[in-house]
């Protein structure tokens, strides 16, 4: 709307009233310096019906559950269901996990998360890395029987199960093989692969088996595919943000890349055949929520709104499943400090409400230690406890999008949404995601940005408490380290060995023999012989190497 | 940029302007985790300051390290780590020992328990950084190593 006619809808007296405000305003401030969120957006000292007017409501905002989604993607939000509280779990052996794990199913949980190593994430077996680093991150998740033992007495077909299973999804096939062995069928197996977001994986966190780009993207479309067919319950895809922030993106060039990612996830399915009705509504998304407040609420009400026009208008999705932005979210790590390190809890406190008031699925809340060690128990406690406490005593769930109308909030989610989709466009002119993380564009910006969040750190314009400000000699507590005990992993290394001994080597090698055919041909599916091969006992390691070998070696993209 | 330019950029600290040589440092991550905003950050901090930094990108092995410090001949290694991949540390202190490079100062960076500090400091290594650690800090702490160093070895 012209600025005159916004001036005479509003009237003469809110003119002067305005006027008067500013010159105020400046008399006191005469010199203040511009103030810019993370993603660059100036921020005003005042928002009035000048920035955003309730006239644009309905294109704007709606209601919830309904196009454009920006208050919300079910009707009843909150209210109807609270977000899922999935603390991500990994311990060292598969006997550990399960142990802690049953308590958590004791205790009424119908969700579970499963962290396997960073082995596992490399597409290494046990007995391919040093001991040292063995199950200090995470599970040490090799077969089908460490799986068994995992998921020992955990009822898998009534359960979510989250699993940070990178490309190629053996923990997946591994739980499949599990479910066979105990008759459950596929069809009652629910939850989401967390970390099937391979681009992310090459650019930002470097976490992946050694695969080449374009192999991951034919194992990717794969898995999807199976999912398709075989797994009525299960959530495919995961678009992860987090890791693309954590690495040093704004939070508007986060919520770009994130997109341009599930855009192209989307297109290769739909090269592929696949019906978009049938993948997209199994989209979901993982994001980071940073410390900076408003932008961050910002920045999931413009996503809600983007992916909406997306999946409808440019994916020409019909159900509406498909349009909504479900996500995930986790608090930021990088956030974090290390000195005086009980003010994380306060940190991830407005983290948190940050991600509830921008209207998350389900959350994870860092525990105030992990930037001084690998999380404690008592840490893990406080962080499930802050979420309990902001969701049952804060009262943060009684309304739906609750800042929804605020002159500031709406004004900087339309601002967002332009950032993003500048971005965005960025990333389509430079050919699609693929392309883009390729040719390194992508790379050189998570660079750039995380650069220049270091130089607003240095020069002050960035507050971090306890260390360029109100910094003390307070000493930094020592941490209790919980590190496996290495006789726990030297008797793993030993199941393994036993494992692959009494294993008919005959079945393995022809499992691995099929896989290494359908890597050959396209109209065979690679995960669907994974799957196959998992049950009948290859490894985790094993059938990582049989995918390099078919599809090509690769290294992480990292930027010039 | 020539070495004489670089020894007189302002940004670099006062000890190594005296330097014959600029200090070169690998900045490299060991083991499994893949994590690197940090050693990118410090590679660029280091560069700031005039040093000659080989940045190597995470997954390498040991002895891929030591090797490239041999050839490069590095004044420092440093190691960043996010996920318990400084417990290899030890292992890398050994094989440059092993390979006479027991004159390359190892630093460590990242997230270090104190227990495992204590280890590391143990198994030779210098200094290790932690979160928070001030640009000035790493460039300081690592310039002073250095020149400290290439006094004793008489350059």
């Amino acid at each position: 709307m012209p600025e005159d006619l916004k001036n005479t809808a509003l009237g003469q007296d809110f003119e002067a009233a305005r006027d008067n405000w500013r010159d105020a305003y400046e008399a006191h401030l005469p010199n203040e310096k511009p103030r810019r969120n993370r993603s660059g957006i100036e921020i005003k000292p005042l928002y009035t019906p000048e920035d955003w007017s309730p006239d644009d409501y309905m294109p704007d905002l709606g209601f919830p559950g309904a196009t454009p989604y920006t208050r919300g993607i079910y009707p009843t939000m909150h209210r109807g269901r609270s977000w899922t509280q999935r603390q991500l779990i990994g311990l060292a052996t598969p006997e550990d996990y399960n142990a802690r794990m049953r308590r958590i199913v004791d205790s009424g949980a119908t969700a579970l998360s499963m962290i396997p190593c960073n082995s596992v994430y490399r597409g290494y077996d046990i007995d391919e890395v040093d001991i040292e680093i063995l199950g200090t991150c995470g599970t040490t998740i090799n077969t089908i029987e460490d799986m068994e033992t995992c998921l020992a007495g955990v009822p898998i077909g009534d359960m979510s199960v989250a699993l940070n299973d990178p490309s190629p999804f053996t923990l997946l096939a591994f739980l499949l093989g599990v479910a066979n062995r105990r008759d459950i069928p596929w069809s009652r197996i629910s939850g989401t692969s967390n970390q099937s977001d391979y681009i992310s994986h090459y650019v930002a966190n470097h976490m992946f088996f050694r695969l080449a780009l374009g192999g991951a993207r034919r194992v990717f479309v794969d898995h999807v595919q199976f999912a398709n067919e075989r797994l009525p319950m299960w959530n495919p895809v995961s678009v992860v943000g987090q890791h693309m922030q954590q690495s040093g993106a704004t939070p508007a060039e986060a919520m770009a890349f994130t997109l341009a990612s599930a855009i192209q996830y989307a297109e290769d399915c739909q090269a592929r055949g696949l019906d978009v009705d049938t993948f997209l509504p199994r989209f979901t998304f993982f994001f980071d929520i940073s410390i900076s407040f408003f932008e961050e609420i910002a920045k999931f009400r413009a996503g809600r709104r983007i992916w909406a026009r997306l999946a409808k208008e440019r994916l020409g999705a019909t159900d509406s499943r498909a349009w909504r932005f479900k996500f995930h979210a986790q608090t930021s790590g990088v956030d974090l400090t290390r000195q005086q390190p009980l003010n994380n809890i306060a940190r991830t406190t407005a983290q948190a409400i940050a991600g509830i008031l921008g209207g998350l699925q389900s959350m994870h809340t860092d525990a105030y230690d992990e930037v001084l060690s690998t999380p404690t128990e008592a840490a893990a406690k406080i962080a499930i406890q802050t979420q309990n406490i902001l969701r049952e005593e804060a009262g943060l769930t009684d309304v739906i999008d609750p800042l929804g109308g605020s002159y500031y909030v709406e004004a900087l989610t339309d601002q967002m949404e332009e950032k993003i989709m500048a971005a965005l466009d960025e990333i389509d002119a430079a050919g699609g995601m693929f392309a883009a993380v390729s040719s390194g564009l992508v790379q050189d910006k998570l660079g750039e940005s995380s650069l220049d969040f270091q130089r607003r750190v240095e020069s002050g314009e960035q507050t971090i408490v306890g260390v360029n400000a109100y910094a003390d000699d307070e000493p930094i507590p020592v941490t209790p380290l919980e590190r496996p005990e290495r006789a726990a992993m030297e008797a793993q290394l030993a199941k393994l060995k036993t494992f692959k001994a009494e294993r008919s080597s005959a079945a393995v090698d022809k499992a691995l023999a099929d896989m290494a055919r359908a890597c050959e041909d396209e109209n065979l599916n690679v995960f669907e012989a994974l799957v196959a091969a998992a049950e009948v006992g290859a490894t985790h390691g094993e059938m990582c190497a049989c995918l390099r070998r078919e599809l090509g070696f690769g290294q992480p993209l990292i930027a010039a | 940029m020539n070495t004489t330019e670089v020894l007189q950029s302002p940004d670099i600290p006062a000890a190594v302007a005296g330097l014959a040589r600029p200090p070169k440092v690998m900045v490299t991550k060991i083991g499994l985790d893949g994590h690197d905003r940090g050693s990118r950050l410090v590679a660029s901090f280091l560069r700031d300051a005039g040093m000659e930094v080989i940045y190597t990108g995470p997954w390498q092995q040991v002895e891929t390290v030591v090797n490239q410090a041999a050839q490069e001949d590095v004044d420092c290694v440093g190691v960043s780590s996010l996920a318990t991949d400084h417990l290899l540390v030890p292992k890398l202190m050994r094989a440059l020992n092993d390979a006479g490079l027991d004159d390359v100062i190892v630093i460590v960076g990242g997230i270090v328990p104190d227990d495992e500090e204590q280890m590391l400091k143990e198994a030779g290594v210098a200094r290790v950084f932690h979160p928070g650690c001030s640009r000035a800090d790493i460039v300081d702490g690592i310039a002073e190593l250095i020149v400290a160093r290439r006094k004793e070895l008489g350059e």
